[in-house]
């Protein structure tokens, strides 16, 4: 194939009659065949139904030509419903389980003649930040396997920086699919609350989650992001805002766009990290972008907030998990079984350690006597932290911060303590506490070749200044052509 | 500082939360449970008397469809999955009274 692997070229070559789809989709699972043995990004591939969607796109290819993802494989986690095949959140408790009905977002991509190659791997119900809390077996990050690809999305964004699909949609709840992009060097959209439907996601925190999109440049993320958004009878949270006009949007300008740094909260931060970071800055500002200084005085406060009204949400949305409607059972263990003992040994057996804690945390904090102390006062200090984003976003186009205060870590580095591991999304959880989109895109790499994140933030439904700030500075820095270096 | 979490208080939300916990979790998380919430106790130090919650980002109202039927999921798709499908369309459980 005589393309870069990008969606915009794979889509010319096969509009155009160079390639056919099945050979593309073919391509693509040869190559998950001999590297995904090495990363274990993917709960289950799907080759027959692959095979079967990309022979439909070349039989329609000349009245399909304009459907924006024309035979382009692409990868679904595996908490995002998908008709006539597994879906498992990676966890034992969903084992079996098949989705009667297609998410909305995979109706949509597939209608736009996208081709779902499998399933990614997660952190078990998206709860965690390195894909090691997953029935499955943890994923590797394909620049070094020793390493973990970030979480929760750690296969999605595995699959792409390895080049086993140019597309993984993936979920965000807080840093999902930006943590993961950046310590694989992939860009991860976390698009603006309600601007994506959740409907077939199977729900974790639902004032938190939102869909998105990785892949390897700006202008593809933009491109799938449009397919994806907008409003949906089956989601009353979807808003009706129009999609951006990408044609106005990219390619990226920076000139005259004010960008806001919070100098303050960047103490702490890997000093390669940092110097990624302020590097990239000078590229932007050689661009004709101006950076200010901001003051986000309550975001030190976000990491408590959300690691209580994540984990409350999560508790309420997880009580569904019982045993009776889909999924797993607990075995009768011969002692006389009723329904409410059927119920605790299910969940106990089902659920993994993480998200048994996270359900534990949870219903601590919406218990009677905790709910105010917790629940309430974290909900209030979350309204403060939004203020600080609307108060910053009265000067300044975009926010632009770390996406990660680390490069990569080892596995099993925060395992047995899960506070140093919260403690990472300190960049990431506000665009979820507030809504706002956010894109993670490569900034470069460490002395040990670890890739790392540069994040941007906006204003609510202003998707395209992440594109087009992002893709300004990806033309001056295409981190995305450099391929990890994997063994196969 | 101690752990601002009894063991018996672990006990007890595990059985809000139905989690049939082993002697060893119930440790572990008195600990780990502990030692988050300890960390939350940072809250206490914002001012928020005269905040109100947030309890949901959307800028928009919710907003309603017409009331009309339309397809659903029939009766076998929804038994489909489940566990342990009974008889006439029904989900079996472990016996409920008596």
């Amino acid at each position: 194939m005589s393309c870069d692997g990008t969606v915009s070229s794979l889509h010319s070559a096969i509009v155009d009659g160079d390639i056919t789809a099945a050979e593309v989709c073919e391509t693509y699972l040869d190559r998950i065949g001999s590297v995904d043995v090495h990363l274990n990004a993917f709960t289950v591939v799907l080759h027959d139904l692959a095979r079967a969607q990309a022979e439909e796109v070349d039989r329609m290819r000349d009245a399909w030509r304009e459907r924006a993802l024309l035979g382009i494989p692409i990868t679904i986690k595996d908490v995002i419903c998908t008709r006539d095949s597994p879906t498992t959140a990676a966890s034992r408790i969903l084992a079996g389980f098949h989705s009667p009905y297609d998410a909305t977002v995979v109706k949509r991509l597939r209608s736009a003649g996208a081709v779902v190659v499998g399933k990614t791997n997660c952190d078990e119900f998206a709860m965690g930040s390195s894909t090691e809390h997953s029935a499955y077996g943890p994923t590797y990050n394909p620049w070094s396997v020793d390493r973990i690809p970030g979480g929760s999305s750690g296969g999605a964004a595995a699959a792409v920086a390895a080049r086993l699909a140019p597309v993984s949609i993936a979920s965000d709840t807080g840093g999902s699919i930006r943590q993961p992009a950046g310590f694989c060097g992939v860009v991860g959209l976390k698009p603006t609350y309600g601007r994506v439907s959740r409907y077939g996601l199977l729900a974790f925190a639902s004032s938190l989650d939102q869909i998105g999109p990785m892949t390897l440049t700006v202008a593809d993320a933009a491109r799938v992001f449009c397919v994806i958004a907008g409003r949906d009878p089956l989601d009353a949270t979807t808003a009706s805002q129009p999609t951006p006009d990408l044609s106005r949007t990219l390619p990226g300008d920076a000139t005259g766009v004010t960008i806001g740094v919070p100098y303050s909260v960047m103490e702490g931060v890997n000093q390669e990290v940092r110097s990624a970071f302020d590097t990239a800055l000078e590229v932007l500002t050689q661009r004709g972008a101006r950076v200010v200084d901001i003051n986000l005085p309550h975001m030190a406060y976000a990491i408590p907030v959300y690691y209580l009204v994540a984990p409350a949400e999560a508790s309420s949305n997880l009580a569904r998990y019982d045993g009776v409607r889909y999924g797993f059972r607990a075995r009768s263990d011969g002692a006389r079984e009723d329904l409410e003992r059927m119920y605790n040994r299910t969940r106990d057996e089902g659920f993994g350690t993480e998200v048994k804690r996270r359900i534990m945390l949870g219903t601590y904090a919406l218990s009677a006597g905790y709910y105010d102390e917790y629940y309430v006062k974290a909900q209030r200090v979350r309204s403060l932290i939004i203020e600080d984003y609307d108060r910053a976003f009265e000067t300044v186009d975009v926010i632009a911060m770390p996406t990660t205060p680390t490069p990569a870590f080892h596995l099993r580095e925060h395992v047995d303590n899960p506070l140093a591991m919260y403690l990472g999304d300190i960049f990431t959880v506000s665009a979820n506490l507030t809504g706002l989109p956010a894109i993670s895109v490569p900034a470069g790499f460490t002395a040990d070749k670890l890739p790392v994140g540069l994040q941007f933030l906006g204003r609510a439904f202003d998707e395209a200044s992440l594109f087009r700030v992002g893709d300004a500075y990806e033309q001056d820095a295409p981190w995305w052509r450099t391929e990890p270096a994997l063994a196969v | 500082m101690s752990s601002p979490l009894t063991k018996a208080e672990v006990q007890r939300i595990a059985r809000l939360a139905h989690l049939n916990l082993t002697t060893d979790e119930q440790d572990l998380f008195t600990r780990q449970l502990g030692q988050i919430l300890e960390y939350a106790e940072c809250l206490r130090d914002v001012d928020t008397t005269t905040v109100s919650a947030t309890w949901h980002p959307g800028s928009e109202p919710g907003w309603l469809r017409a009331d009309t039927p339309r397809e659903s999921l029939t009766n076998d798709a929804a038994l489909s999955n489940a566990p342990a499908p009974g008889p006439q369309g029904l989900f079996r459980v472990p016996r409920v009274v008596g």
